[in-house]
């Protein structure tokens, strides 16, 4: 069948020993990031090459559209700011009373946020492994263990900070999990990732618990990672299973990690909450 | 045909740059699933064409650098591309006279391999394939590749790479 060349054998088990061993080394001990981050910014000019089509489709509809539409757009807009103010403004009051409170409780004072706005880069990644790449790394502040958060709910967190892009861990990558509570009883649990964009799992719930479909699941801010209060996800499925101590609890997250275009990263270790209003640095 | 005619080593790079962009295009609907790992096709292709410049190296060369677009383990591309250069090397004389399905046939087959690899690797570090889907790229990869050869080799001999 093949003639066999001695030669290309050789070759192929020296190459291969050396994909080995940087694969044992990059995975065991994290020695190899100097490398990556090189090689990383040799393929970006790629990966903006990649975005292209996208960034040209998206000028082209930002670009060829009729004045009438540009009108209507901005009156609609313009009537949402008016509405997003009004409803500031009641923020602005609930923040400063909730800080009045807590100074009286003596604990922690939640500082305003900072955040970052970070673009995917449309390039694809094995199916079976929720990471995105993003167009902000070091030199744009970006660390690792920062959350990212899009304006629906929790994406994920920064696993790799390279110097011009860097990895985001999805919540619903199989190696994820992410402690949160039901907002409207305030159980613990964690939200685990499945592989699948729609689901994340809710272990070590007792049957006993009070959990109906519906319900919001928000960070529980434990774990010191997530700042409290950021929605992820809502109950989509509650199976109570007489046979096992635990109830079966699927949630569906709310931020549309399928479809991700723009995300925001969130300083990193803040313990801060949803009311706090973000300056947007772009 | 020999080495030191070498020339043309642009198109080359430029191939596989053009397949490096294709594989970052996702396809529509349910057919994504069969999006073709173009890296590895026109690798494929170029070991068959110029077995004495292209091989094993440039395989893993190549394969390195789709571990860092990809955000895969560092040579876990490398890996795979190197083996299935390899098994093109050994095999190029019998590939280069098969009828096209044939040849399709045999690059199903060299993409089930990398396919393979790649996700023996990923399943080790903790991410193991979640459905059957995993070995539809290389189905989509033998559809397309009598067109790819085509383009390729007309590519080849326009521009006299040799």
């Amino acid at each position: 069948m093949f003639i066999l060349n001695p030669m290309a054998t050789l070759r192929l088990g020296l190459w291969a020993a050396l994909a080995i061993g940087m694969m044992v080394v990059d995975h065991r001990y994290h020695s190899l990031d100097g490398l990556r981050d090189l090689l990383s910014t040799a393929v970006y000019p790629l990966q903006a090459l990649m975005q292209a089509p996208a960034a040209a489709r998206t000028w082209f509809s930002e670009n060829l559209v009729n004045r009438d539409a540009l009108l209507e757009e901005n009156a609609r807009l313009r009537e949402k700011q008016i509405f997003l103010n009004a409803q500031l403004q009641k923020l602005t009051t609930l923040e400063a009373e909730n800080r009045r409170l807590r100074s009286l409780l003596e604990s922690a004072v939640n500082t305003p946020e900072r955040m970052l706005v970070a673009e995917l880069l449309a390039v694809d990644f094995d199916p079976y492994r929720h990471h995105i790449l993003l167009n902000r790394g070091r030199r744009h502040g970006v660390e690792i263990g920062q959350p990212v958060i899009d304006q629906h709910g929790v994406i994920g967190q920064i696993m790799r900070a390279d110097l011009l892009t860097s990895t985001a861990i999805l919540i619903t990558d199989p190696n994820h999990a992410l402690p949160v509570e039901i907002n409207r009883t305030g159980i613990r649990t964690l939200a685990r990732g499945t592989g699948n964009f729609q689901e994340l799992d809710l272990p070590h719930i007792p049957n006993s618990e009070d959990v109906k479909v519906g319900d919001l699941l928000v960070t529980s801010g434990l774990g010191g990672r997530f700042p409290r209060g950021y929605p992820v996800g809502t109950v989509t499925k509650v199976e109570f299973d007489p046979g096992s101590p635990f109830a079966r609890i699927i949630a569906k997250p709310l931020a549309q990690l399928d479809r991700i275009r723009e995300v925001m990263l969130l300083e990193n270790g803040v313990d801060g909450t949803v009311l706090a209003p973000a300056p947007v640095t772009p | 045909m020999t080495a030191d005619r070498a020339q043309g080593g642009w198109i080359i790079a430029l191939s596989l740059l053009a397949a490096f962009l294709l594989a970052g295009i996702p396809l529509p609907g349910p057919l994504d699933h069969f999006r073709p790992d173009w890296v590895a096709m026109t690798l494929i292709y170029w070991c068959m064409a110029l077995p004495y410049r292209i091989g094993i190296g440039m395989g893993w060369l190549v394969g390195l650098l789709l571990d860092v677009a990809r955000g895969a383990l560092l040579g876990q591309y490398a890996l795979a591309l190197s083996v299935v250069a390899y098994l093109t090397l050994q095999a190029y004389r019998r590939i280069r006279v098969f009828p096209p399905w044939r040849q399709a046939l045999t690059v199903l087959v060299l993409l089930l391999v990398e396919q393979v690899l790649v996700f023996w690797i990923s399943g080790v570090i903790g991410y193991p394939p979640s459905d059957g889907w995993y070995l539809a790229p290389a189905v989509g990869g033998m559809v397309v590749w009598p067109l790819l050869f085509i383009v390729l080799r007309d590519l080849r001999r326009h521009f006299q790479v040799e």
